[in-house]
This record gives C-alpha cells, sequence and structure tokens, in this order.
C-alpha cells in the first residue's frame, strides 16, 4: 500500500535534540566527545579566505602586462600594508619612476603577466561555530563540527526572520488569542525571547528591537508589518541572514490568527528558561523550519524522547484520531483530529476533485477539508 | 548533447509491450504505465506520491516505488519487488513486470548557475542565453562594463552559491586581456558551490579559444574546468549548442548526481535520466516537426515557470526562476503588483487578507484551494506568472535558436528591443498547457480562459492541455521508442481544448469588430463587437471551414481587414471568439472591471 506522508510541525515537550554544528570549511574541532557546552561555547572554528582586491598595476605603470614580474617589488606571497609599494617602473635613464602602492593590506596572490593585475589577499577572517544549544558533545566530525545532544522542549515554528540567537523565555501576553502589541513589550525583557499570543504588530516588533530583546516568538504577523520591519517584500521563502537585530518567529501563518494552545502552554511553562532561537527557514530543497529549543534540567535523561534532528521537515502518516491543523481558508487555523478518511475524492466548493478527510473540531462539530490542507501537529508527548 | 554516463540497453522496441515511466518533480512523482492493448500503445493506468528527495527521507527512489505501487495496485500487474526496485518480465507470457523503465527528473532545487563575459550586451549576453537554454536559473550575470567595481564583483561572487559557473568574452583570436582578468576575478572569489564539501566547482569555459591555455592556468587548482567552442566565435555569430549541451552534461554528472538516491536510480532505469524540461522540450519539437506548426508550450510549477516555443523549426526555452504558483507565489504578486492580478478577478476581495493569503500559500506550499473565491484568485496569480515568463521568453527567444544563429552587431546591442523577434502571437498555431494550476482546472474552459489571457494569441490557434503532465515521460520514451511514444501522445496525452480566434488590433467597446462564418460540421454565421467573447460549440473530433472578415484595423494574419479562412478544431471547450483585441485592456475602475471580467467568464462558462 502506498503510504500517504503528510508535514507536520513539532511541538514537543521533551525531545532528544541534535545540532548538527558543521563550519563552512574544513577547520578545527575544538570540544571531545564528552564534553557538556553551554550555547554560546564554541565548538569549531577556522578562518575563511581574506577578501581580494584586485589592482591593475600594469596599466597604472604603463608597461606591458609582460613586463610586469619584473617590476614587482613585492613577490607573491609576501604582506603588504596599505601604502607599501608594491611595483616601480624601470622611467627612463633611472628617472622618472612611477610606483604604485598597495591599496589593501594582506599577502600578494597572483602577479599576471597576460593582464598586469597583481591580487591582494586581506587577512584571513576567523570563523567559529558554536553550539546553539547547552548540551553534551555527542559526536566529533573531523575537521568539519560537532553534534550536540540535548533533552529538550522543542517548538518548529512555521516561518521565521534572522539567525541564530539566545534568552531567557518571557511571557508577554496572557492567552494564545492575545495580540502581541508595543505596550507587552517592557524594559525588562532585554536579552529574552519575548512570548506573545496571536498576531505580533509592527509596533511590538519595534519595541523589542527597542528594549534590546533577541527574540520575539507569536502566533502570527501581518504581511504589511513583515514589509515594514524588513523594509522589503519576501517573494520566496528563503530566510535567516536578515540583519534586522531581533530574531522573528511565527508559529501558525501569517494574518491574525492565534499560537495553537498547546505550544503557548509549553512555552510558558518554560517561562524564565534560556531558550535557543533559530529563525532560519528554508521552503524549497531541504524544507528548514524556524525553531525554538529549551535545553531541559541537566539532569533529565534523555531515556524514552524520541530523537529529533534541527532544522529537519517531519512528516506521518494520516490515520484517524492524528491531531492536525488546518493550514487554508476558509478554515486556516482550525485544530482537531482526523474524524474520517473517505477513499473517493470529493468535489470541493472550487469545482475541484481531491481526497478530503473530516476533522473533529471542538464543540462536536465536523468539517471536511482536503488532505493536502492539513498538517500534522506532531509531538512526542501526545 | 551528448548524453551522461549509460545505463544498460533498453531492449529492442519490437519485443516493449509494457513500459513504466516517471518523472520525479520537486514535490511529487508521476508514474504512468503504458502497455500494447490490441496493437496499439496506450497509456493505462497513473499513480503518485510524494517526491522523497527531501529529508526525512532522502531518497529519490522511495517516491518512485510509492508511485510505481500505485499503478500495481490498479493495473492489478505485479511491478514492484520485496526490496522496492522494479521487476522486469522474464517472458512475452509474464503477466508480471516491465519492459522497461525510464525517468525524468526536476528534483533537486533546479540548476543555479553564474555567468560572465566580457561585455554585457554581447558576450557576457550570450553566456546568459546559453544558461537559460539549459535550463538555468541565471544568478547574476558579470561583466567588465556592469557598473560595479572588480571587489564590488568579487564580493558578489563569493555570496553567490553556484552550482557551476559559464565563462564566455573574446571573439575568436579577438579580446585576450579582459577575458583573462574576468578569469582572474572569479578564481580568487573562490565561489562556495551550494554542495559543498568536496564537490569541485564546474567552471565551463565558452570564450576566446586562444586564451584557452591562460584561462586553464587561473583555474589550475580547486575547479573542474571545461572547455567548450566559443558562444560567440565572432560579432555576428551567436554559437550557443556546444555550452549549452556542456551544462547540460555538467547538470547530470555533478549536480543531480547529488541528489539523494540517484545514483539508485540511474541503475534502476533503462535510458539516462533526463531533466523534465528537457524530455518535454524534445516531445514539442517532435509534435511541430511532425505536423510542420508552430508550436508555444508552458508547463507553471510550483517555484518556476518554463516556455517552450518553437517557430520555423528553431526551438527555445527560458525558465523564468521564481514564477510559481507555491513557493514563488509572493514573487509572482512582488513582481506583478496586486493591482494587475486584481484585473483577472470578477469577485471583491479585500487586498489585506490576500496578500496574507499569498504569503500562507508561500509557507505552505502543498494546499490547494478549497473554495471558489480561492480558486479565483489562484487562476488571476496565475495568469500574471504566465504573462511575466512569456514576456522574458519573447526578450530571449531570438538567440536561441539552436547550433548556430546569425545576428548583426546592431541586433546584439538592440537585444531589448528586439527581443520577441522570433516569437510571433499571429503564427503561432498551437499552444500547450501544462502544469498543476493548468492542467487540474476544475474547468476546462479556464484552462482554456487563463492561456488566452496570458499568451493573447492572435489569429487561429489551437489550445490544448497535457492531459496528466505526460509530456516529460513521452519525452524520454520517445529515446527509447519512439513510435509508442507519439502513438500515446497523439491517443492519450493531450486534450484538445478548442480554437482561439482573435484578431490583432484595438478599438473602442461596442464598435464592429469582425463577422465569421462556419461551414462544414456546423453552418453558422455572426459578428461580433469590440470587448466581446463567445464561445461556439464544436466537439472534440469536430473540424469546420471558418472565415473571418475583421473590420478595418483589425487584423486575421492576411492584413488589416482582409478575410481569412481555416479549418478550424474543436475541442473539450470549442471555439472561443474573442473581440477584446490585443493587447487586451479592462477598465480602471474597480467596479467597472469587475462587470467587464464577469461578463467574460459568463460568456465562455468559465465558472458555470
Amino acid at each position: 500500500m502506498a503510504k500517504a506522508f503528510t508535514p507536520g510541525l513539532t511541538v514537543s515537550a521533551r525531545a532528544t535534540y541534535r545540532a548538527r554544528r558543521l563550519l563552512p570549511v574544513d577547520g578545527e574541532v575544538t570540544v571531545s566527545v564528552g564534553d557538556r557546552v553551554a550555547a554560546d561555547d564554541v565548538v569549531a572554528q577556522t578562518f575563511m579566505d581574506g577578501d581580494v582586491f584586485p589592482m591593475k598595476v600594469a596599466n597604472m605603470l604603463g608597461a606591458s602586462p609582460r613586463d610586469l614580474p619584473g617590476l614587482m617589488l613585492r613577490r607573491v606571497g609576501e604582506q603588504v600594508a596599505v601604502g607599501d609599494t608594491v611595483a616601480r617602473s624601470k622611467g627612463m635613464f633611472g628617472m622618472f619612476r612611477t610606483e604604485v602602492r598597495s591599496t589593501a593590506a594582506g599577502t600578494v596572490e597572483s602577479v599576471s603577466d597576460a593582464t598586469g593585475m597583481v591580487i591582494v589577499r586581506g587577512p584571513r577572517q576567523p570563523i567559529a561555530v558554536r553550539a546553539f544549544i547547552g548540551g553534551t558533545v555527542v559526536e566529533v566530525l573531523p575537521r568539519e563540527g560537532a553534534v550536540v545532544e540535548n533533552v529538550v522542549a522543542l517548538v518548529q515554528g512555521i516561518f521565521g526572520i534572522g539567525g541564530e540567537t539566545s534568552g531567557a523565555v518571557a511571557m508577554a501576553c496572557a492567552s494564545p488569542d492575545e495580540e502581541l502589541d508595543a505596550d507587552d513589550v517592557t524594559p525588562a525583557m532585554r536579552g529574552a525571547v519575548v512570548v506573545g499570543g496571536a498576531r505580533m504588530t509592527a509596533a511590538a516588533i519595534a519595541r523589542a528591537r527597542e528594549v534590546g530583546a533577541h527574540a520575539v516568538i507569536s502566533g502570527g504577523i501581518d504581511d504589511q508589518d513583515l514589509r515594514d520591519v524588513l523594509g522589503h517584500d519576501i517573494g520566496v521563502a528563503v530566510t535567516g541572514s536578515e540583519r534586522i537585530g531581533i530574531t522573528l518567529v511565527i508559529t501558525e501563518g501569517f494574518g491574525e490568527i492565534a499560537m495553537a494552545a498547546r505550544t503557548f502552554a509549553l512555552l510558558a511553562s518554560h517561562a524564565g528558561r534560556t531558550a535557543s532561537v533559530n529563525g532560519a527557514t528554508q521552503i524549497r530543497a531541504g524544507v528548514m523550519r524556524p525553531e525554538i529549543v529549551i535545553p531541559l534540567d541537566p539532569a533529565s535523561s534523555a531515556a524514552g524522547a524520541p530523537a529529533m534532528s534541527a532544522g529537519g521537515a517531519t512528516a506521518g502518516v494520516l490515520e484517524i484520531g492524528t491531531p492536525v491543523r488546518v493550514i487554508r481558508d476558509p478554515h486556516f487555523g482550525v485544530l482537531g483530529t482526523v474524524a474520517a478518511l473517505p477513499e473517493q475524492p470529493a468535489v470541493l466548493g472550487s469545482g475541484s476533485k481531491a481526497r478530503v478527510l473530516e476533522v473533529a473540531v471542538a464543540g462536536g462539530l465536523r468539517i471536511t477539508v482536503p488532505r493536502a490542507n492539513v498538517e500534522l501537529i506532531e509531538g512526542g508527548d501526545r | 548533447m551528448s548524453p551522461p554516463p549509460a545505463t544498460k540497453t533498453p531492449p529492442d522496441p519490437s519485443r516493449i509491450k509494457v513500459i513504466v515511466a516517471t518523472d520525479c518533480g520537486s514535490t511529487t512523482t508521476k508514474a504512468i504505465l503504458i502497455e500494447l492493448v490490441d496493437g496499439h500503445y496506450r497509456q493505462t493506468q497513473r499513480g503518485e506520491a510524494p517526491t522523497t528527495v527531501e529529508a526525512p527521507f532522502a531518497d529519490v527512489t522511495l517516491g518512485v516505488t510509492n508511485a510505481v505501487t500505485e499503478l500495481q495496485e490498479l493495473s492489478g500487474r505485479r511491478l514492484v519487488a520485496d526490496d522496492g526496485t522494479i521487476i522486469r518480465r522474464a517472458s512475452d507470457s509474464d503477466p508480471d513486470g516491465c519492459d522497461v523503465y525510464i525517468s525524468t527528473s526536476s528534483a533537486g532545487g533546479g540548476l543555479q548557475m553564474m555567468v560572465a563575459g566580457v561585455v554585457r550586451q554581447m558576450t557576457a549576453e550570450s553566456a546568459k542565453r546559453a544558461a537559460l537554454g539549459a535550463g538555468a536559473i541565471v544568478m547574476d550575470t558579470i561583466s567588465a562594463n556592469d557598473r560595479r567595481r572588480p571587489h564590488e564583483q568579487i564580493q558578489r561572487i563569493r555570496e553567490l552559491r553556484p552550482d557551476m559557473v559559464l565563462l564566455a568574452g573574446g571573439t575568436d583570436g579577438g579580446d585576450r586581456k579582459k577575458v583573462v582578468e574576468l578569469a582572474e576575478l572569479i578564481a580568487p572569489a573562490k565561489p562556495r558551490p551550494r554542495f559543498g564539501g568536496e564537490y569541485r566547482l564546474p567552471v565551463i569555459f565558452a570564450g576566446n579559444a586562444e586564451v584557452r591555455p591562460e584561462v586553464s592556468r587561473v583555474f589550475d587548482r580547486g575547479f573542474d574546468l571545461s572547455l567548450v567552442d566559443n558562444v560567440r566565435p565572432t560579432l555576428d555569430v551567436e554559437h550557443l549548442g556546444p555550452a549549452r549541451d556542456r551544462i547540460h552534461d555538467v547538470f547530470l554528472e555533478h549536480v543531480m548526481a547529488h541528489a539523494p538516491g540517484y545514483d539508485k536510480l540511474i541503475s534502476w532505469a533503462d535510458a539516462p535520466i533526463m531533466p523534465t524540461p528537457g524530455a518535454v522540450g524534445d516531445i514539442l519539437q517532435t509534435i511541430a516537426a511532425k505536423r510542420g506548426i508552430n508550436a508555444l508550450g508552458v508547463d507553471i510549477g510550483g517555484a518556476t515557470t518554463d516556455v517552450f516555443s518553437v517557430f520555423d523549426g528553431a526551438f527555445n526555452r527560458t525558465v523564468s526562476a521564481n514564477l510559481g504558483m507555491s513557493y514563488s507565489i509572493s514573487n509572482v504578486c512582488a513582481e506583478a503588483g496586486m493591482e494587475r492580478i486584481l484585473r483577472w478577478v470578477h469577485l471583491p476581495m479585500d487586498e489585506r487578507e490576500l496578500r496574507n493569503r499569498v504569503k500562507n500559500k508561500m509557507i505552505r506550499p502543498t494546499t490547494i484551494p478549497q473554495t471558489l473565491e480561492a480558486l479565483v484568485f489562484e487562476q488571476a496569480v496565475s495568469r500574471e506568472a504566465l504573462r511575466l515568463s512569456f514576456e522574458q521568453h519573447k526578450a530571449f527567444a531570438t538567440s536561441l535558436k539552436g547550433v548556430q544563429q546569425q545576428r548583426t552587431v546592431g541586433d546584439a546591442f538592440s537585444q531589448q528591443a528586439a527581443g520577441g523577434t522570433l516569437v510571433d502571437a499571429m503564427r503561432l498555431d498551437l499552444l500547450v498547457a501544462s502544469g498543476g494550476v493548468l492542467s487540474h482546472a476544475p474547468r476546462m474552459e479556464q484552462t482554456a480562459l487563463m492561456l488566452i489571457d496570458s499568451f493573447e494569441p492572435e489569429g487561429f490557434t489551437e489550445l490544448a492541455k497535457d492531459s496528466i503532465f505526460m509530456m516529460p515521460h513521452l519525452g524520454v520514451l520517445a529515446s527509447v521508442h519512439p513510435d509508442a511514444a507519439m502513438e500515446v501522445f497523439e491517443k492519450d496525452c493531450l486534450v484538445y481544448l478548442g480554437t482561439c480566434v482573435a484578431p490583432r488590433g484595438q478599438a473602442r467597446a461596442g464598435k464592429p469588430c469582425f463577422r465569421w462564418e462556419l461551414r462544414g460540421a456546423r453552418d453558422a454565421r455572426g459578428e461580433l463587437a469590440c470587448g466581446e467573447m463567445r464561445l461556439l460549440p464544436l466537439g472534440a473530433d469536430e473540424r469546420c471551414e471558418m472565415t473571418v472578415t475583421p473590420e478595418r484595423g483589425f487584423d486575421m494574419g492576411a492584413g488589416p481587414g482582409r478575410p481569412v479562412t481555416r479549418t478550424v478544431r474543436g475541442g473539450t471547450v470549442g471555439l472561443v471568439l474573442d473581440a477584446r483585441g490585443r493587447a487586451i485592456d479592462v477598465p480602471a475602475d474597480a467596479a467597472a472591471r469587475r462587470a467587464t471580467i464577469a461578463r467574460w467568464l459568463e460568456a465562455l462558462r468559465v465558472y458555470a
């Protein structure tokens, strides 16, 4: 029987989380298996090649590119500082010599006798990869990085902006259907991961940046507010590199939508604890969702907790009783459990034929929605 | 194009009776079963399953097995072995298995390239056209005169993570220095490929053949350099074929080979895995050649839209990155503007809510419209995605003629303005639609009107759709068994919607536009005023002689005011008479616009 996999987002009170922390290029791993690390600890480091500065030296000397190697005062591999003379022309009878001074500090990388170009490479730039979550190093990937593991509470959001950060969980709203506005954000939330309820307003985000909060989590955001915050529209959902001074994660979607009560309760139960947050989202090849990771008590045992990998997509099989969230209008945001899975396709209001399911929702009602329009609510504790 | 490493020799075509073909798309893997029934090849079953190239599955063959399992359940023929592989028939009398398994693929995120050339309007543009023609997404074009300073160019190159780089520059025997300079900028920037690790970034050099030794020296370490014929051997000749072919080879050998499970899929298949758009292009060219017509095909997907055209035998293809109906829907709205999208909508809609809906589709791309209102909006977005893709196609089609193209220096410098010289809406005979929003529209009339609104065909144009997105499968089948591919194409693949009859020209609404007369299967006559549409019934197997006499200022292909008689083909929709003029215009006032659109929709019974 062919299996119908349906995507889902993880909301788990307790899971074993493995953060695979890798360098972009080979380097040195600074931890060993068994080491305890904090979120900010460096686990691997390397140096990236420095910036490149091309100089058209033969042109500047008025010489032929072929003659350039003979006119260079600094050889390939030698260090230069800004203003150092790197080449000198022969002049006429040893007079009227022209000199070229380096416009950059670094190392002479190449001297081209084909184009007359000299390339100076700037100093190498250090790159450090941090642990992201507090935990134990369970695997070292030589020259690449390490895997850090811990038992955590884990919430996958649907969309985020901004990169990795961490801070104490601070509840700004009293209920999951309360809009997060500027008044809810206080100076005491400096360095915190601020948790709202329903939509986060542009004013609330501005206030959070102003007080120095590290992240804001809420149910939804209005498209216009997001555009105002970023200063541009988003065409495709590939994010994480925005530099707006704060990380934003929405758990449900765009618009006026309340955070799922279970997600809100889970975050509230960890108020004051340190959470690691990554807003990076990629909805293309290699789906990646934003995450809020809250390491639990270090003494807590990992035994029995389901294993999760950082950023990864999840998928499961639809069955009667499976908790689902409707992810498209006209029932967008409605939560319930699968009540029936009719085999035959049904005709929708749009006129299309599609396979559907029935969802039992609050108040004893049943709604019929296309199977493509639900997602599983994944979690190890359900 | 030289094929990728061969797998195994397919059996003699005369012995092929059962064929399984799959297409591994970025979201869905589609399988079809083709069988020899009463001496004719017919597509008998279809199955599909989500593509499993991404985590947590990370093996493309799982999705293939699931899709083929669906074929197995529907046909009663055992096709999948216990280990998940596809069973081959042991003998002619064997009731299980297939004789041939073939596949196409577009999974893996597409092909992302950076291109470079010396002069932006010349060699850099030729390089860009070669990359686009090969199906790539061009991330950036670097040239000596692109107004960026060298260090800015290097910084940009460092930020990109291309799958490969195409470097052109200089005519053969021409500029040497600028070409090597470009190479010297790219090499130290060390662009990091997407796949990281041990992947050596492929660089294809298609510039001045005389500087190959210098370019080879520059890229001697850390790169996988290929040298191919110059894309611009002289100023007035563009020669894109070898560069495009090499791009395809590198794509298959390096990029696709990194997609999870690909090695297994290659070993299962009886013919080389073809890129999906390449296979679609092959079958479209076959149809155009066989019928001696000009044809245009479009495949609108979730992330990108491909447009293919064959005019006077010259094949062109473009891929519009980030114009699609799910992953890229927000980008379509950003590029087109909400105002242009809403001009196709006859229902009142709240713009703020629509913007949020668009974003929700972007972040949950696999959802489908449940309500009529949601469908109307998505079909409006699709019109703009198709229109923008077609604009891009017209702008590049002039230079994608194939192996060699004669162009003047003047043409090259006026490329932007001269775009579209090959694609002539009046000379288009057949317009073929594929891709979810077009193929799965609940009513064929919706597909027909989306095509007409977006492509604005002129004169007489047959409209068709790929019934179940079978063109990729048939494109690759054509490489194994051409007769079977053509037979299935004619009988099961294309669904003819009918013919669009539309004169070129514009006039005030209500003025006479054209008179028409049908003879043969139907006898009827009438006239249309400007701004009107009308649907005439003409069945799928029916043909009629039709004479259209346009008013002065309108042209059906023979010149303004001159009558034209043609044999027109019916279809599931019929004959669409379109007197809206070209370009199609809608009233600026929202209420008047909605009323006008509603009238057109009613005339064609689009949402009836």
